[in-house]
């Protein structure tokens, strides 16, 4: 049993303290499609600190690791290909080529429709 | 004095596989609960994908101050948690009972914020239904509709949470626990991050979507 | 390594020694096991019973279907019936079939282990199972479910009057029992095998199993929360799939099929784990190229996850996410076929005895052939717009459901009775009931791809005049196939009482699982085996010059 000191804990902590105000932070600030890559990235290092030493991850065998990675591989196998339909819809003839601003033109619902609210 | 020896059952040849067993088993658990959020959090991202306006006006009438505030909580129960465990390690029992107490009393802190949060927004008619806010987008309700699911799944979860945790302290003040062998103590943990670790990305989808004026 | 509670045998018949059916005979002591050779029993009988009630409907339907008009029922009453059929066949039968009565009855004895890594989960996972069963009987009873097993919104979630809610609750509540299953196997396999036993001396049996249970965690829990999502707009009237919040039906499908597409992998991996064991013994030949037969399980487990969009085509979807999943769908293929072949190989210069179980094998290969092949007329986009939604479409799955892995499941029962029972069935009905199923197989299905080209749509009571004549075939087909599944319940039955008993090794089969007696001890092995030799060590040759020599002598198979 690998041993981690009370003070390591301490520390990712108070790291993870720090990140939920970071992330409080950059929300109030404007930075265009960047606070959506903020978010996700913060998040996600919270989440690794939480798995590799709380959850003793980082000493963990790496058959475990294959069960760790298999979750988050296969929620994001979820998103990919459904968001293939949604982000390629509209656009009956062919592919989108172009990715085009979601504000600007944003996915239709209904297939071969122009814009709607 | 905790028995590890009687603690083996008997599909299991030693201690060391009945303990990799459970862990892997724990994990492979968790695993199928990031399927089951997994399906929530596709709803999310397709509508927010979809509707990104109506999801940040919906998204503003969360209060940032109750979600922040829990975030903090539970990642200070996630803390008080892996001390628990920390504690069971070093055969100290009278911590890891604490500790075990003060992780419950955050999670039932957490529970008291969610409700008196809720008791707002439904106050605030954030409630779908033919009462929802009027001055808000349909696709506006599709958010909220998400909010009560996801928070509500996870606060559920954090219940289980509750009791799985309970019936730990208990156990331990019955002196089922000890160096020797404390696995229980550990799975339980597991499942307490992963209830941190949903939050963790609940908080800035429902609460942050640009919050800048 | 001894278990403390064996007692020294005394030199007698094996049967006569205490095993797992008769330590303990009170009703208590088979609704509070743990013994993974008892649950396996308990999932037997359990799922016995749902296929009869879905078969029930399933005669119905055929009984509407000989006449064009919609005459013997309502439209409404129809639509319960192909309701009942699908969801109960579909997670009541199907899903736990070999997995929950094969799989828990052999995986450990085949891994050496005493039992699975956590018997009680296995018990819980047949009660939440059975309340689940109960939750979709009651919903079936009083007043039926007529969305169709794919729940599809908005009328499950808005339109329909019928007993959605409580039918979605018991497959919830199932769904968690077939996710305990699947955690179960899988570490099991990871953790309890015997000494000497690699991951590549298991027999292959294992790896279908491992496989599937991959599956089994990894999408029930998606099916789940879709299930409680669909659920939750049905109650509170506002929903995620709701249109008029701008909320897309599709999602649902989406949802739903990221999981039941997997599922459908979940129901036939199993079954050809099953067949890699048949065949092997029956041609008394070592399987063809096993590492190509383990690593495609797996590939059909992991690409079985990228298909799902292929049950969209014609639903909105978009048509670039429509030719992605079509490319996904064609690659899913290749493992199959890669099994058929080394099956076929393995044939090849075998010495091929025509036992019961390799009836069923045999009738596999070639029905499984077929589903799969029309499954790729389905998967191409433009041929899918005209067959999707018809009687083609039912056609294909049925090949793969009831021709692959129905015929499976009868042939793993049939190898497998023996070391369950202590019982041997009598073969000449089985080979009967074998041959009558193939046959009546054929004439209720094949018709049907005729019917779903000519543009017979599915799950309509009422057609077109010029299809009767396939209806009729079909229908007259659906009562052979009766007969055929009616033969081995009786001669089960019957065997149990009367049945020659069986030996620990009736098929010269190798494997741990006939190492020990049949039926075996509760702990399956008097001491923990250790392996040493790669699987399926069946020599063809050596088995015809035995049986050269010993033409007149009775093999234990009549």
């Amino acid at each position: 049993m690998t041993t981690v000191s009370k003070k390591t804990y301490l520390f990712v902590w108070l790291a993870l303290l720090g990140f939920l105000a970071l992330t409080w932070g950059l929300a109030e600030i404007n930075l265009g499609p960047f606070n959506n890559v903020a978010a996700l990235a913060i998040s996600i290092s919270k989440m690794a600190l939480v798995v590799l030493v709380f959850m003793h991850g980082r000493w963990e065998k790496s058959l475990t690791w294959i069960f760790i990675a298999a979750g988050a591989i296969w929620f994001l196998i979820m998103v990919d290909l459904t968001l293939s339909d949604y982000l390629t819809r509209g656009d009956v003839t062919g592919v989108r080529t172009t990715w085009k601003h979601a504000e600007k033109n944003p996915p239709t619902l209904m297939p071969g429709r122009g814009d709607q609210k | 004095m905790a028995d590890a020896h009687l603690a083996l059952q008997e599909q299991f040849e030693e201690m060391p596989q009945q303990k990799e067993a459970a862990t892997l088993g724990m994990w492979a658990f968790l695993a199928t609960e990031v399927l089951f959020f997994g399906a929530m959090f596709m709803s999310y991202i397709t509508y927010r994908t979809n509707y990104p306006h109506a999801f940040a006006e919906a998204s503003h009438h969360t209060i940032v101050l109750f979600g922040t505030v829990n975030t903090a909580i539970l990642l200070t129960s996630s803390f008080t948690m892996a001390l628990a465990v920390n504690a069971a390690r070093e055969n100290n029992i009278k911590w890891l009972f604490r500790f075990l107490l003060i992780t419950i009393l955050l999670a039932l802190a957490f529970l008291v914020v969610k409700g008196l949060e809720y008791s707002v927004d439904v106050k605030e008619h954030l409630w779908p239904g033919p009462h929802f806010k009027p001055e808000l987008p349909p696709q506006a309700q599709i958010f909220w509709v998400l909010y009560w699911i996801m928070t509500g799944v996870h606060a559920v979860h954090v219940t289980v949470g509750v009791g799985l945790l309970s019936t730990m302290a208990w156990m331990t003040s019955r002196r089922k626990f000890s160096d020797a062998y404390y696995t229980p103590i550990e799975m339980s943990g597991l499942y307490w991050h992963f209830v941190d670790i949903i939050w963790i990305f609940l908080y800035p989808l429902l609460y942050l979507i640009q919050r800048y004026h | 390594m001894n278990t403390a509670t064996e007692t020294v045998e005394p030199l007698i018949e094996p049967r006569a020694v205490k095993n797992y059916l008769t330590e303990g005979r009170t009703l208590k002591s088979w609704l509070l096991t743990t013994d993974h050779k008892r649950i396996g029993v308990l999932y037997l009988i359990s799922i016995l019973f749902y296929f009869l009630v879905a078969a029930i409907a399933a005669a119905l339907m055929r009984m509407e279907l000989i006449t064009p008009a919609g005459d013997m029922v309502t439209s409404e009453t129809y639509n319960k019936l192909f309701t009942i059929h699908g969801t109960l066949m579909v997670w009541f039968f199907l899903i736990p079939s070999i997995p929950a009565v094969l799989g828990n009855f052999i995986l450990p004895m085949m891994l050496g282990a005493r039992d699975v890594a956590f018997p009680k989960l296995n018990l819980l996972s047949w009660y939440l199972f059975n309340i689940g069963g109960l939750l979709a009987l009651y919903a079936v009873t009083f007043g039926g479910v007529d969305t169709g097993w794919t729940f599809y919104t908005p009328y499950s979630s808005t339109y329909s009057n019928s007993n959605v809610i409580m039918m979605a609750a018991g497959i919830f509540i199932a769904g968690f029992g077939t996710i305990l299953t699947g955690l179960n196997f899988i570490v099991t396999t990871h953790k309890l095998r015997a000494p000497g036993l690699g991951w590549f001396r298991m027999p292959l049996f294992v790896w279908s199993m491992y496989s599937t249970s991959a599956i089994m965690i990894l999408a029930t829990p998606v099916l789940a929360m879709t299930l409680t999502l669909m659920g939750i707009e049905r109650i509170w009237g506002v929903g995620v799939f709701d249109p008029k919040l701008g909320g897309d039906p599709i999602l649902f499908q989406h949802l739903f099929w990221f999981y039941s597409h997997p599922a459908v992998y979940i129901m036939i991996l199993p079954g050809m784990g099953v067949m890699s064991e048949l065949i092997t013994c029956f041609s008394r030949k070592p399987i063809f190229g096993y590492h190509f037969v383990a690593f495609s399980s797996v590939a059909i487990a992991v690409l079985g996850f990228l298909v799902w969009g292929h049950h969209m085509f014609t639903s909105g979807q978009s048509i670039y996410a429509g030719l992605v999943f079509s490319f996904l769908s064609y690659m899913v293929a290749v493992p199959s076929a890669i099994k058929v072949f080394n099956w076929t190989m393995t044939l090849h210069r075998g010495s091929i005895s025509f036992a019961t179980p390799m009836l069923y094998a045999l009738g596999f290969v070639g029905l499984f052939t077929v589903g799969g092949l029309t499954g790729l007329f389905l998967a191409a986009v433009g041929l899918d717009v005209h067959v999707q939604d018809t009687y083609f479409v039912v056609a294909h799955f049925h090949y793969i459901m009831v021709g692959g892995m129905v015929t499976a499941f009868m042939g793993g029962l049939h190898y497998w009775w023996p070391k369950i029972t202590g019982r041997m069935y009598p073969e000449k009905l089985g080979q009967l009931a074998a041959l009558t199923m193939y046959l009546g197989f054929n004439l209720t299905f094949f018709p049907q791809f005729v019917l779903g080209y000519l543009g017979m749509p599915r799950r309509y009571h009422a057609y077109a005049p010029e299809f009767q004549i396939y209806n009729v075939m079909s229908s007259a087909g659906a009562s052979i196939l009766g007969v055929a599944y009616l033969l081995p319940l009786i001669y089960f039955l019957w065997s149990l009482k009367y049945g020659k008993k069986a030996p620990a090794n009736p098929w010269k089969a190798t494997g741990l699982e006939w190492q020990t007696t049949s039926p075996p001890p509760k702990h399956n092995f008097h001491e923990t085996p250790i392996v040493d030799k790669p699987p399926y060590q069946y020599s063809a040759e050596e088995t015809e010059a035995e049986l050269l020599l010993n033409s007149n002598k009775e093999t234990p198979y009549g």
